[in-house]
């Protein structure tokens, strides 16, 4: 657990108290079975607005000096480090068809990318999956349980934030042991994965009436998909056609 | 100059798919019509920088001339309010429809903006002659991040293939509205319904018109 804390909980652990006391006692119209919690969840989403106001504009200044080979190098960089992760994830789901895809992804993006900054690997054709450890929970037949808008991490089912503890444990990034490399590390991924979600931010807040259920929703059908690895599948559409 | 020349040769072939596009468009197999659709969108954003700069006005007339003539707007409509689709009386149907297109344009021009220089992959396409629901799936290819998966469900209708949902990342842009729907018409019924469409689409035409909204 020492790593969770370390991600700066502590720092907002206080905060955490007052918004969940207020969260229960806020009415909920909560007859969703998916999200009982969604008085909750709903505090927690506009702390995560708030913390938004001063990511956001970081990400978008990293966004518009970076040039796109060097936000490309990064993602990629970033990407290879947790495309070892992805293949354990595939070994344990069973797969070991990409499992083997996605090592030997690394090895090539690694040696022949110079050390990850080029994906090579999908350019001969070894495509780029993601796995992580809820998915591998999905597989071996975890259900979602009860659904969660937490500071910083975002969504995730009760199924997922295991998941995520899981996932954070083994990251490599946070387990380097020179603290301020680290932090530098960690520090800029956060901020490349926020700067790679910023066209969508305008497509959400315009499209959605209710962010936070839209966001949610949004949320819990891309898992489904991820679980299925994105196998075709029409959505439900079973309320309607007769 | 090679790209200059590729760029030239792709916008006529563009040209070209415009002006064929009224006599073929009804014998397009669902996976031509998506790449047709798809590659003359592209083709008109490539080539303006108003809209790749974000203006929203002119990305809706584009959506307007050149993709809605291929959607499904009352199956779309059906599809979002679900259980509920049957309460509302034919006139409130025809409401909901034209607000929940007028959000969908939005939504979809936006997206067209938001374009800088990924490439779309046409996967595979798999269906039965017989299939009157299908999927052809794309892929929005873009470098340093996974591929997007953006898929259409296109049913066949009497006036060719029409596309009834847009998937992206497994995410149907249609169906994810339906809990937000669902809890406004137990709240405040159809007609509340249709009040918080038009007061959506009004603010997001309020916002259209600010040039701030321009970046």
């Amino acid at each position: 657990m020492k790593k969770q804390t370390r991600r700066g909980g502590r720092w907002y652990a206080p905060l955490l108290l007052a918004v969940s006391l207020a969260g229960i006692s806020a009415p909920a119209a909560a007859d969703n079975p998916k999200d009982p919690f969604e008085g909750f969840n709903r505090v927690m989403f506009q702390v995560n607005e708030g913390i938004d106001e001063v990511v956001k504009p970081v990400a978008k200044g990293y966004d518009e000096a970076a040039p796109l080979p060097v936000k490309a190098a990064v993602g990629n960089f970033f990407g290879n480090l947790y495309d070892a992760w992805t293949a354990l994830n595939n070994l344990l789901q069973g797969k070991p068809g990409a499992a083997g895809s996605d090592a030997g992804r690394v090895l090539i993006n690694t040696v022949l990318g110079i050390g990850g900054a080029f994906d090579v690997a999908s350019e001969m054709g070894l495509a780029k999956h993601s796995e992580d450890f809820g998915q591998t929970l999905a597989v071996w037949g975890v259900d979602d349980g009860p659904f969660f808008f937490w500071p910083i991490i975002g969504p995730r089912t009760t199924r997922d934030t295991f998941g995520f503890a899981v996932d954070s444990w083994t990251d490599m990034v946070w387990g380097l042991d020179a603290v301020p490399l680290r932090n530098s590390l960690g520090g800029i991924r956060f901020i490349d994965v926020r700067a790679s979600m910023l066209p969508a931010d305008k497509v959400v807040d315009e499209a959605a009436i209710d962010k936070y259920s839209y966001i949610r929703d949004a949320y819990l059908q891309h898992r489904q998909s991820q679980i299925r690895d994105g196998a075709t599948q029409l959505p439900s559409y079973e309320d309607d056609d007769e | 100059m090679k790209s200059l020349f590729a760029r030239l040769a792709s916008f006529c072939i563009g040209l070209s798919l415009v002006a064929a596009a009224p006599v073929v468009a009804a014998e397009l197999a669902p996976d031509a019509l998506v790449k047709r659709v798809t590659e003359e969108v592209l083709t008109i954003v490539r080539a303006d920088r108003e809209l790749q700069n974000g203006n929203t006005r002119k990305a809706i007339e584009l959506v307007d001339t050149k993709v809605l003539p291929h959607f499904d707007f009352m199956r779309m409509t059906r599809l979002a309010v679900g259980r509920d689709w049957k309460k509302a009386t034919p006139e409130q149907q025809k409401q909901l429809a034209d607000e929940f297109r007028k959000l969908l344009v939005h939504t979809y021009a936006n997206s067209v903006t938001a374009y800088r220089d990924q490439k779309i992959v046409y996967k595979p396409f798999k269906a039965a002659d017989s299939d009157s629901d299908v999927i052809v799936r794309t892929e929005v290819v873009q470098p340093g991040s996974k591929p997007i998966e953006l898929d259409y469900a296109l049913e066949k209708g009497a006036d060719g293939w029409k596309v009834f949902d847009v998937i992206v990342g497994g995410i149907s842009l249609v169906t994810n509205y339906r809990e937000t729907f669902r809890q406004e018409v137990s709240a405040s019924g159809v007609d509340g319904l249709i009040k918080m469409l038009v007061d959506k689409n009004r603010k997001l035409e309020a916002d259209t018109g600010k040039p701030a909204a321009k970046k």
